[in-house]
């Protein structure tokens, strides 16, 4: 702002074209201050980081890919008689949505190629986001300062699936019009308001002539708004905090070690954006995404067996099927006070997904609660290093997948040949013990893990060098780790359960024993880094590179052996 | 760079670690030294990679030449374009794409991993906030409440807060019109006789009215009324309502309960096609077992049982449609359902007409 206004202080004359650019536009806007911040801005770099730039890049793509087919798409719920070039639906009397739909498939160059990239991006979209939260909660990146990041990549999430389920409704096929059915059932199931819910947003009764333009409305106009708001939130967010690095020599909360900006972490992530759109290109050419033509146009009576709806919404739908409609003769559906509660289709629905996202967004101020830890975090734990928070993840991840499971329960039984009832019956079962099964292995893995680490820094690396010694004994020769390998095994926070404190009127109150019994339920079991004294004592017994040393070892290790 | 005295960040002295502190740990090492790459010392070897940057990126032109010529070279409204046509332009315009992309893509991230600098760096992080910052926006903030008054004048603020409050709810009414008041439109279908004319059973989807007569035992047939495929306006509203399943069996088999014995003619029934769970169509009859299965959430009905529910989510059994023989022996509805079809809502019960237990 003030360059402009010194005119004859010293000039700097920019000796490039791009340099004179750049002081073109600094000189109206004052970029260069924002250049100095971003230019060299470093950023660590680890393959795990390229999942939320994935979601970013496939939101590009929706967005370009979508905008093409706005220009051809016709929300319309008008009959029509369909006229294009696909010959087996000639004349078959269809909504002007699903025509057009066709239109763009068979009679817009490029308009198929571009249908199905804006499908498999989408598809690749929630993956993204889905899969970047499970590496953000693994290595516990949502600990302070980053808990409202948290929070918006999980809005981000559910917009990210109603923007999946707005599009896919949209051609009004067969299949996404079974889909709406479906929802409309669901709704229907809300107590008091579900009916009247329903009949306003289908403006009617189901399924009505106005659902499809609405819900192009919602995807094309405030849901793809909602997300770049909260992609803005999000990103902004990354730069106050600065990114996140893995642990490591050199790597501490006080400091960012990676690349600069530019020019390489921009060429890495700038060259892998082309990589994303290649990569939904090539899906695009060769794997068949929703071929609504072989649906046909949307009809309340037929229904293909084996139908599944988009994945994402696939727990849901399974949560559905797994929940039982009658117990013996006893009615799930009740009716009190001469109303409906329709217990079979309103918990399978809400609860599951309820209990998830709640214990998802919750969960940061809940590890903080119990550990009292309220410290920044700029390091991340391995997976590994926090056992029971890795298996609370995996416990989740698993109920998760068993409902994913069951909306493919069909396609289970017919695959490999078992009694779909069965399937169900396990899953059902699966379902409440999954959970508790994947929680202990979980956690009895990460501990194994941690004491193999432990083991490597003490004694070092197999070299996979098997020695015989004079009196006949084969051992297997250890080499030691250099330090800087050493310090990623060693440095890291193993706490200890918090034993409950009292308060200032010096009570131990009932809130703070809960919170003393999931410290202990956090922390007892745990292993701790290898300290430079017990490596001391390692050397001191055991085995060293030199073969020769090894035998002067091997006498003692026998009486100290564990 | 990057060499702390202590990288420990165990330091905060905070109740969480206490304890840890007291055994000594590893020192960080600090970053590990910088590995040379062979561009870095062969020039021989950067010249090789500069020219595979350069390749990848002339992949990428041919992907672009390929996207164009499939583009214009291939006629899809011509007279011998078939479905083949389509797929051939749709796999090379995405191999184009895909080469033009990934020939960018893979060539800058080359570039960027063998010829630029990949020298690791350590920046300080500064706090998210300044104590004077803090401070100054705390008295800020205390400076515009106290100008305001508000904290004097509690009327302006009360009446305030009720305007605020109240002010959201013509945004909320003005929905209203979105649809219609349900009433108990779900509770009447098309089948209810039209002055006292019963409706015909016909075949789903040409119309095409049922005899007695052609429901051999063992068939089924998809159902829709008669008069469904003449409605000008709401026929997909009528008929994801009406749809029915007819089906013949050994009147022996099947048991109706009193009340329901003349709802059937000779072993022919007719059930809702709409599933009692979420409303997709029960589509699945397996002859053999008198089973009704619904493919979406695989809802199991005993035909036998008056379809009760045997299997699956649904709780209620699908409703009947009470058929018998006109004088011209075709199959007649003798009235409309007793209870609304389909998925359940919280008025049901008010537009069932018989109780069905």
């Amino acid at each position: 702002m003030s360059s402009s206004l010194t005119p004859d202080a010293p000039v700097f004359v920019a000796k490039t074209s791009g340099g004179r650019i750049t002081d073109f536009v600094d000189q109206r806007v004052g970029g260069s201050g924002i250049l100095r911040e971003f230019g060299r801005k470093v950023f660590p770099d680890h393959w795990s980081f390229m999942f939320g730039e994935v979601a970013l890049y496939s939101f590009v793509i929706l967005l370009l890919s979508g905008t093409f087919l706005t220009f051809f798409f016709d929300p319309s719920m008008a009959e029509t008689h369909y006229a294009g070039s696909y010959t087996p639906l000639k004349n078959v009397e269809m909504s002007v949505a699903y025509s057009s739909s066709l239109n763009i498939s068979f009679d817009i160059r490029g308009g198929l190629f571009m249908r199905q990239v804006h499908h498999w991006a989408a598809l690749l979209f929630v993956a993204s986001v889905a899969v970047h939260m499970l590496r953000v909660f693994f290595t516990g990146a949502f600990r302070k300062p980053r808990e409202m990041n948290w929070v918006v990549g999980g809005v981000l999430l559910i917009l990210a699936m109603a923007a999946g389920f707005t599009g896919y409704s949209l051609p009004d096929d067969l299949l996404s019009g079974n889909g709406l059915r479906i929802i409309d059932g669901v709704i229907k199931s809300i107590p008091v308001i579900g009916t009247y819910i329903s009949f306003f947003l289908f403006g009617g009764e189901f399924p009505g002539t106005m659902i499809i333009s609405r819900l192009y409305t919602l995807h094309i106009l405030l849901v793809p708004a909602l997300i770049l708001l909260m992609i803005v939130m999000h990103l902004f967010m990354v730069v106050v905090h600065k990114h996140t690095q893995y642990p490591g020599p050199g790597r501490n909360d006080g400091n960012v070690v990676g690349y600069p900006l530019g020019p390489v972490y921009a060429a890495k992530a700038g060259g892998f954006f082309f990589i994303v759109f290649g990569v939904v290109a090539i899906m695009a050419a060769f794997f068949t995404i929703n071929p609504i033509w072989n649906y046909g146009p949307y009809d309340p009576s037929p229904v293909s067996a084996g139908t599944q709806p988009d994945w994402y919404i696939g727990f849901v739908d399974g949560a559905l099927r797994l929940m039982p409609g009658t117990i013996g003769d006893w009615k799930v559906e009740q009716i009190w006070f001469g109303h409906v509660f329709t217990f079979n289709v309103l918990l399978p629905a809400l609860v599951p997904a309820g209990i998830l996202f709640t214990v998802m967004f919750a969960y940061p101020w809940i590890e903080r609660w119990i550990t009292k830890d309220d410290r920044e975090h700029h390091v991340l734990d391995r997976p590994r290093n926090a056992p029971t928070r890795t298996a609370i993840g995996m416990a989740g991840f698993v109920w998760y997948c068993v409902m994913w499971a069951a909306a493919g329960s069909d396609l289970i039984a017919t695959h490999f040949h078992v009694a779909l009832n069965d399937v169900t019956y396990w899953l059902r079962a699966l379902f409440f013990i999954g959970p508790v099964i994947a929680f202990i292995v979980t956690k009895r893995v990460a501990l194994a893990l941690q004491r193999k680490d432990r083991e490597i820094a003490l004694h070092g690396r197999e070299t996979g060098r098997i020695v015989r010694l004079p009196h006949g004994e084969f051992i297997e020769v250890h080499a030691p780790l250099d330090e800087y390998k050493r310090y990623r095994l060693v440095g890291f926070e193993s706490p200890e359960p918090l034993p409950a404190v009292p308060n200032e009127h010096g009570v131990v109150d009932r809130k703070e024993k809960r919170r003393a019994a999931l410290s202990r339920w956090f922390f007892e079991d745990r292993v701790a880094p290898a300290t430079p004294a017990e490596l001391e004592a390692a050397h001191g017994h055991h085995a060293a590179p030199e073969p020769i040393e090894t035998i002067e070892a091997a006498e003692s290790r026998k009486t100290l052996s564990h | 760079m990057g060499n702390h005295s202590d990288g420990s960040p165990n330091h905060s002295g905070t109740v969480a670690t206490a304890g840890q502190n007291e055994v000594e740990k590893f020192q960080d090492p600090g970053i590990p030294p910088h590995r040379l790459r062979l561009a870095d010392t062969d020039p021989r070897a950067a010249k090789k990679a500069e020219r595979q940057v350069a390749l990848l990126f002339g992949v990428s032109v041919v992907g672009t030449l390929i996207f164009l010529v499939a583009y214009f070279a291939i006629d899809l409204g011509g007279p011998d374009s078939s479905i083949a046509t389509i797929r051939l332009q749709n796999a090379l315009l995405g191999i184009g794409t895909a080469f033009a992309m990934l020939g960018i893509g893979t060539g800058i991230v080359h570039w960027a991993k063998a010829l630029m600098p990949d020298h690791e760096v350590s920046e300080e992080r500064h706090a998210i906030r300044t104590e004077d910052d803090r401070q100054a926006a705390v008295r800020i903030v205390d400076d515009i409440v106290e100008e305001t008054g508000i904290k004097r004048r509690p009327l302006i603020r009360n009446t305030l807060l009720g305007a605020v409050a109240l002010a959201p709810l013509p945004a909320l009414a003005i929905f209203g019109d979105l649809g219609p008041r349900p009433d108990d439109k779900l509770a009447h279908t098309m089948w209810a006789p039209e002055d006292g004319k019963l409706k015909r059973l016909t075949r789903d989807p040409d119309g095409t009215p049922i005899k007695a007569a052609d429901v051999t035992l063992g068939s089924a047939f998809h159902v829709i009324p008669e008069g469904l495929n003449e409605l000008s306006e709401g026929k997909l509203n009528e008929k994801a309502k009406s749809v029915v399943l007819l089906m013949r069996l050994n009147p022996e088999e099947l048991h109706p309960s009193p009340g329901r014995e003349d709802w059937g003619y000779n072993g022919i029934v007719a059930y809702s096609k709409i599933c009692t769970h979420v409303g997709c169509p029960v589509a699945l009859y397996e002859q053999q077992t008198h089973h009704l299965l619904c493919p979406c959430h695989q809802s199991t009905f005993d035909l036998t049982q008056e379809c009760k529910v045997i299997f699956g989510p649904a709780s209620r059994p699908l409703p009947q449609l009470p058929i018998s023989v006109d004088a011209e022996g075709y199959l007649v509805a003798t009235s409309d359902f007793h209870e609304p079809v389909g998925p359940s809502y919280w008025e049901r019960e008010q537009h069932v007409l018989i109780p069905n237990s």
